[in-house]
């Protein structure tokens, strides 16, 4: 029997033939993540490991991003913490601002991720490397420290299921709109303790970018990592980045927990509703929600086709007078590419705000935060109560064109509406 | 024998991270301050409520979200003496044993409410509520050696004092 994605590196990781499901591993990890809310309380544990080293400079990567540029006095004694071991450690890859940039923007836009490579992050979006072949899974901040003290983390070999997408996309319907429709199809734990592997034409048509916010919002349906099977636009994107790669496939043979087979030609733009990314509808059925902001950015979809779906929509319109429009790109040398593009001169000509990089508003931290009965559409990746402020706002999930429009329309619409 | 009694904080299905500890608490880590804020989303109230030794009991997908640690550290120091869903979200699962906060999965839907008196056996995974006795998924040994150690740190620091790395 041959080897899915998810078992082939996590094999090839543990000095393996092979590895079956339920399995325990011990792993060699090729890159440990953390970020500025996550690294602090890891550095505490590595402090009381014992350890005096970590196991490679080269393979841990510090990003502060989450309340970046700190927001008060606590977020900026926490990142004085990070820079502080950064320093001490010769972390490498250690990005503050200035260099910094949304983690999952930034981790493949340098190439620190690739086909076949083991990855954990204290940060539950790290499955958002899957897209480019690698095992990435969110881990807590204890299981960081021990990464970094031993290289090396724990695994239970997830059963997968495997996610077909035939047919032709409808225009305006992107990797958001799929993945949204199919946690709404499964459920947010649908997929818990399980890989979700994703594959079929549609996938195969899909830009790099399309497929990142897919296997971003794996974790929404309880996953512990989605991935892709390595083509052409892979390579391509990672030679970019200055990283030379071989393709994985799974096998042909491979088994799979459960597979879907879906044809997504006539799915439409997908809305989740709150306060779950489950709670799907088509942006069709979804009629007079009026809106008081939209968000375009994130881990999910702060990327420059993201950038350009919004700049789309918006050239030569103005956001609606009754809501606030921020726009977040994911890292510098995307927010360079939209101002070289003039996509960021659309944003603000059009009325909205636009932030340097950082998660800001998507997990209430700052740069947006919603007071009590408000409503923001947001192309981020959760809607759970309380999420972008106060516990009585609401937040809806999108994809760009959808966002943008509906900036302009001031409620909820489809992109034609605007566009047409 | 790990058994105790404690009194019952009921929760629904997909009970968040976010609703454990909201994000816009996590610009500090002291156990005092994410301790003032536990469940908070949830149940305004549950900071002022809870007592040591009580016991929160939840549905499906406990801990659902994001990879924060402080959401199992801020239920540990609000002084919970155990976590019983259904079932857990991967990574509450993983940090619950890695910090060695005790967590039990069985459904005890429609068996309790707020403020019942449940006893847990941690020994052989079972929970006691009027007399009718549920045993939880039990263990594999891989997790039961970290919990048998407190926790992934002591598991670990045993394996660098043994000299395998970097000392």
């Amino acid at each position: 029997m041959g080897l899915n994605l998810a078992e082939k590196i996590l094999a090839s990781h543990s000095g393996k033939e092979t590895v079956r499901p339920d399995q325990f591993v011990m792993a060699k990890v090729d890159l440990v993540l953390g970020n500025d809310i996550t690294s602090p309380v890891a550095i505490k544990e590595f402090r009381r490991l014992g350890a005096k080293h970590v196991f490679n400079k080269d393979k841990i990567a510090l990003i502060c991003d989450h309340f970046t540029p700190n927001k008060d006095i606590q977020a900026a004694e926490q990142v004085k913490m990070i820079r502080q071991f950064a320093r001490e450690q010769e972390i490498t890859h250690f990005y503050d601002v200035g260099e910094m940039g949304i983690e999952h923007c930034l981790i493949p836009e340098k190439g620190l991720a690739g086909p076949g490579d083991l990855v954990i992050g204290a940060d539950s979006h790290t499955c958002t490397y899957g897209a480019l072949g690698a095992f990435a899974t969110g881990v807590g901040s204890t299981d960081m420290a021990a990464a970094m003290a031993l290289g090396k983390a724990w695994f239970r070999v997830p059963h997968t299921q495997r996610f077909n997408y035939q047919g032709q996309l409808k225009p305006y319907v992107t990797g958001k709109d799929l993945i949204i429709y199919t946690i709404g199809q499964i459920g947010v734990d649908g997929a818990r303790y399980q890989a979700m592997e994703f594959g079929g034409e549609v996938i195969e048509n899909l830009s790099v970018e399309g497929r990142l916010t897919m296997a971003n919002m794996a974790i929404e349906a309880g996953a512990k990592a989605g991935l892709f099977a390595s083509d052409d636009k892979t390579v391509e994107y990672l030679q970019k980045a200055g990283r030379k790669v071989e393709k994985l496939y799974p096998d042909l043979d491979a088994s799979y927990y459960k597979i879907y087979n879906w044809d997504v030609s006539k799915l439409e733009p997908q809305i989740a509703f709150p306060h779950l990314p489950e709670n799907a509808r088509s942006v069709r059925e979804t009629k007079g929600i009026k809106l008081d902001q939209v968000v375009v950015g994130s881990c999910t979809n702060g990327r420059i086709e993201d950038l350009r779906q919004a700049a789309e929509v918006l050239k030569g319109r103005k956001v609606n007078k009754n809501l606030r429009m921020i726009v977040i790109p994911g890292t510098q040398k995307i927010y360079l590419q939209a101002i070289a593009e003039g996509l960021i001169q659309t944003f603000i000509e059009a009325g909205a705000a636009v932030s340097t990089p950082t998660c800001g508003p998507c997990l209430g931290g700052h740069m947006g935060i919603l007071a009590s009965g408000e409503r923001s559409l947001s192309t981020t990746n959760r809607n759970f109560v309380g999420r972008m402020g106060h516990p009585n706002s609401e937040v809806y999930l999108a994809g760009p064109y959808v966002a943008a429009a509906s900036a302009v329309a001031g409620e909820i619409v489809h992109p034609e509406e605007v566009l047409s | 024998m790990k058994q105790f009694t404690g009194r019952v904080f009921l929760f629904g299905d997909d009970v968040d991270t976010d609703a454990i500890i909201p994000a816009r608490y996590l610009n500090n880590s002291d156990l005092e301050h994410l301790k003032k804020h536990c469940m908070e989303d949830a149940d305004q109230e549950f900071p002022n409520k809870v007592q040591v030794g009580d016991i929160i009991v939840a549905g499906k997908n406990f801990g659902c979200g994001s990879s924060r640690e402080h959401a199992p550290i801020a239920i540990n120091a609000s002084g919970v003496s155990c976590v019983i869903a259904e079932s857990f979200a991967r990574i509450f699962y993983r940090n619950a044993i890695n910090i060695g906060l005790p967590i039990l999965e069985v459904s005890l839907k429609g068996k309790v409410k707020d403020g019942d008196l449940v006893t847990v056996n941690l020994d052989n995974g079972t929970v006691e509520i009027k007399g009718e006795v549920l045993k939880a998924q039990a263990f594999p040994p891989e997790l039961m050696a970290i919990i048998e150690a407190g926790g992934l740190v002591s598991y670990v620091k045993k394996e660098i004092e043994a000299g395998e790395k970097h000392v």
